[in-house]
């Protein structure tokens, strides 16, 4: 049983006159107001005057106003066909009862009816249990309900007993509108006088009066002069449309425009296969030219210029209207690209007119381009320290070569690579050695500490910009990050750590940890985290050897001293230290007193200094708990001090973080 | 066959008139060829023999114009009906946009059609066609034969039309069915070359 609604009919689409006005009126009563006015509802006219349409215009008007409604439209035929269906299967209640989930009942046909009694009762029925229960009822004929042979008195006066309502034949003025509307939609270059001469012709339906227009024109589409009113009548009165019409003037056809006969009648047939010729690859056209309007509509109401598509209808038909249209929507879709990463980098660059106009694509990669190099740049790496200045020994080859690999292959072999090691060993040095080989091979890198990475999170939380803070973070193609020990507790700094980290991964881009902790024995960070840590390559940086020790040591007197002394920079990589910046501080504690007591620095000053307070320098490292610092040149001290205490910004960034 | 050209704008449609030896295949060209304007028809090309048997094709061009900007124009082939002929067959029908089975409504010649039917199919097949995708009507022609001579159109469509494609009752040679037949293949194979195009 049909019940989807044509979609091409709607109350938009009919052209209402002096003839339809009151069927119009009470269809559209019923739209609004289903079963509170005119019920049943019954609309007559010969064919073709449009009763289907007002049937389901009404339809449309009642799901456009309530879309929960349900609207059903049948045609008698297969009402019957159904109720058929229905008792075979031993249905028939649940076939009645069917009509009263249904708001408003469409019928056309009705004149069906006649001499079928058993049909007739059927259908009563319905009516009345849809009348009982509210549901609306219109129904469409071609003749009044008292005309319908053998129709069943109480059926007769329950189809009368709502509206019974007529539609006439279209008059003139009626018709010349109907032509002009349907020109308009197939674009038809017809003129207006041509129209008026169509409508002349006396045709009562406005199918009819269709095909009056298709026939005039398909003689547009192969003659070479545009049709004048003239040939028009003529055309109608050789297929005989407009015999017996009023036609105003029957002047010959002038032998140039019209087609040449070969034989008696050979004009209908042929031009009935041109016509028919002509509307399907009509149709077939216009089907683009409704696709592209349909994505013109689309596209303006989401605020995009439509230029484009507008000259494709323009023209007569675009070469590929298929590939303009896909490529108009792939420029509309990299705008939108855009426009969502310039609204990270440069709100006030994202309202710009070019990320709303497809033709300026090339403008709006450009402003994107100024977006990103006006916004924040990622935390780079410390230039001070190089690969040049980090020592390779014995203990630290591994973790050299998967750094090598690193710069030389980066997101392809060890993704992350972690990097394990006490305090003081290098682990920083090693880090922002990493990202500064990889800076100078043209690769975009991030590398900070893990405090900078939360310091800034909550500085975006509480500026409302945490989507400006992950484009920053999301920008770079290599990402190094320092004591990720430091993101025990963090909740939300490990959530986006952890975002990021499968944006990197899956883009192949390199990320690269240092921890102060091994990871087996990091509290308080969550294990998806920990397993994607894992999941990379895990290399340690131990404890300097000796010999390590020796040649840092040596390194640093002859950077400060013009001749190092052999026996101090052995004295002094002799002294027990559990890391290269303990070591290192040894060099600069001596070196410090060798000047403030204006000696040159030698083994016995060195002697006299440590051996004699052993016991402040343990007290001393022991303050250097947490991470690696920064060792000063003039001072020996630690700068950064959040390497000597975990120190927030202020309180209230501090319960920021812990609440989240 | 490049059939919707978006850069020539030209639409080229080849329809072939297939079916058994005198089912009436030259004389449905022949009418359209009569009913054509002269201005919309080419020459038709005809070789055939002196008992009127096509020998190798029959060859109807038809202009029908700009229609929505597009020069349209319909190519109307015949193939030789006769069995040992089929090399001919194959090669008309390459190509082909649409087919019009011809089908001689004489109960006599109900074997030539169906014999004639499977030719089709396996040329097409041949060729690399399914036929199931071919637009194809069916013409019932010499139906104006005595009513004990024919087959009813139902009949012939119940033996003839199991893929239940459009079908005509028709008489070629006073013309009746001759365009009625032509439109049917003609919406069917634009339908598709339109569908066609769109999806390369």
């Amino acid at each position: 049983m049909t019940t989807e609604l044509p979609q091409q009919f709607r109350f938009e689409e009919l052209v209402v006159g002096a003839s339809n006005r009151l069927a119009v009126t009470a269809a559209r009563a019923v739209a609004e107001s289903p079963g509170a006015v005119y019920n049943p509802l019954f609309i007559y006219s010969r064919p073709g005057l449009g009763k289907t349409h007002l049937l389901t215009a009404a339809g449309h008007a009642a799901r456009a106003i309530d879309p929960r409604l349900t609207a059903d439209y049948l045609t008698l035929d297969e009402f019957v066909e159904a109720f058929h269906a229905a008792i075979a299967a031993g249905q028939g209640d649940a076939y009645r009862r069917r009509f009263l989930d249904v708001n408003l009942l469409l019928l056309d046909d009705v004149q069906f009816l006649a001499g079928r009694r058993e049909m007739q009762a059927e259908l009563l029925r319905v009516i009345d249990a849809m009348q009982t229960a509210g549901r609306q009822l219109v129904l469409a004929s071609d003749r009044s309900p008292g005309e319908i042979a053998s129709l069943d008195e109480r059926l007769a006066r329950r189809l009368g007993g709502g509206l019974v309502v007529d539609i006439a034949a279209p008059e003139y003025e009626t018709r010349v509108a109907i032509l002009r509307r349907r020109a308009e939609q197939r674009h038809l270059t017809l003129a207006p006088e041509v129209l008026e001469a169509i409508a002349e012709a006396e045709i009562d339906s406005v199918r009819e009066l269709i095909g009056a227009l298709n026939r005039v024109a398909a003689l547009q589409a192969v003659s070479d002069a545009p049709v004048t009113p003239d040939e028009a009548r003529e055309a109608l009165r050789l297929s005989g449309v407009a015999s017996g019409a009023r036609v105003a003037s029957s002047a010959p056809l002038p032998a140039a425009a019209a087609p040449t006969p070969a034989g008696g009648g050979a004009v209908d047939e042929f031009t009935d296969f041109l016509q028919d010729v002509m509307a399907t690859v009509t149709e077939q056209v216009d089907s683009w030219r409704g696709r592209i309007a349909e994505a013109m509509l689309r596209w303006e109401g989401e605020g995009y210029r439509v230029g484009r598509l507008a000259a494709l209808l323009d023209r007569e038909l675009a070469e590929d209207p298929a590939g303009e249209l896909a490529g108009y929507e792939r420029d509309v879709a990299r705008l939108r690209v855009l426009e969502a990463e310039i609204e990270l980098l440069a709100p006030d660059l994202a309202g710009s007119a070019v990320l709303r106009d497809p033709d300026q694509l090339a403008a709006a990669e450009a402003l994107r381009l100024r977006a990103e190099e006006g916004a924040e740049p990622p935390p780079e790496p410390s230039p001070h320290w190089t690969m040049d200045t980090f020592i390779e020994g014995q203990g630290n080859r591994v973790a050299m070569r998967a750094a090598r690999a690193v710069v030389e292959e980066p997101g392809t072999r060890y993704n992350p690579l972690v990097i394990i090691g006490a305090s003081g060993n290098g682990k920083t040095h090693f880090l922002h050695a990493i990202a500064n080989q990889l800076g100078a091979r043209g690769r975009r890198v991030a590398c900070a500490g893990v405090h900078a990475f939360v310091d800034e999170l909550i500085a975006a939380i509480e500026q409302e910009g945490v989507p400006r803070w992950r484009a920053r973070w999301r920008r770079p193609e290599v990402l190094l990050l320092d004591d990720v020990q430091g993101l025990a507790g963090k909740e939300r700094s490990q959530e986006e750590l952890f975002l990021l980290f499968n944006e990197f991964l899956e883009q192949g881009r390199q990320m690269v940890f240092a921890s102060a902790v091994p990871l087996a024995q990091l509290e308080g960070i969550e294990p998806r985290l920990l397993t994607r840590f894992e999941g990379g390559l895990v290399v340690e940086l131990p404890p300097p050897d000796h010999e390590l020790c020796q040649r840092a040591i040596e390194r640093l007197l002859g950077a400060k001293l013009e001749a190092v002394d052999p026996e101090l920079s052995a004295y002094l990589a002799s002294r027990p230290a559990d890391s290269m910046r303990a070591a290192l501080g040894l060099v600069q504690r001596v070196l410090n007193a060798a000047e403030a007591r204006s000696v040159p620095p030698t083994a016995v000053v060195a002697r006299e200094l440590l051996e004699g307070s052993a016991g402040r320098q343990g007290g001393r490292r022991t303050a250097v708990t947490r991470s690696s610092g920064v060792v000063s040149g003039g001072t020996g001290a630690v700068q950064n001090r959040e390497k000597m205490i975990w120190d927030w910004p202020d309180l209230s960034a501090r319960l920021i973080e812990e609440w989240r | 066959m490049s059939l919707v050209n978006f850069t020539t704008r030209e639409i080229t449609c080849k329809i072939v008139y297939y079916g058994p030896g005198r089912s009436g295949k030259t004389t449905n060209l022949q009418y359209i060829f009569g009913r054509v304007p002269e201005a919309r028809r080419g020459r038709m090309v005809s070789l055939a023999t002196h008992g009127d048997r096509t020998l190798f094709f029959d060859f109807l061009p038809l202009d029908l114009g700009a229609i929505s900007g597009f020069t349209t124009r319909f190519q109307l082939y015949t193939v030789p009906g006769q069995t040992y002929y089929n090399s001919t067959r194959k090669l008309v029908l390459q190509g082909a946009d649409g087919v019009v089975f011809v089908a001689d409504s004489q109960a006599a010649r109900f074997d030539e059609n169906l014999e004639s039917l499977q030719n089709l199919q396996e040329n097409l097949l041949e060729q690399g066609v399914d036929v199931r995708e071919m637009p194809v009507a069916m013409q019932y022609n010499k139906q104006d034969l005595p009513a004990d001579l024919v087959l009813s159109r139902e009949a012939l469509d119940e033996a003839l039309n199991f893929r239940e494609v459009q079908s005509f009752a028709a008489d070629a040679l006073h013309g009746s069915g001759v365009f009625e037949t032509l439109k049917g293949i003609s919406e069917r194979v634009l339908r598709r070359l339109a569908a066609g195009s769109a999806a390369e």
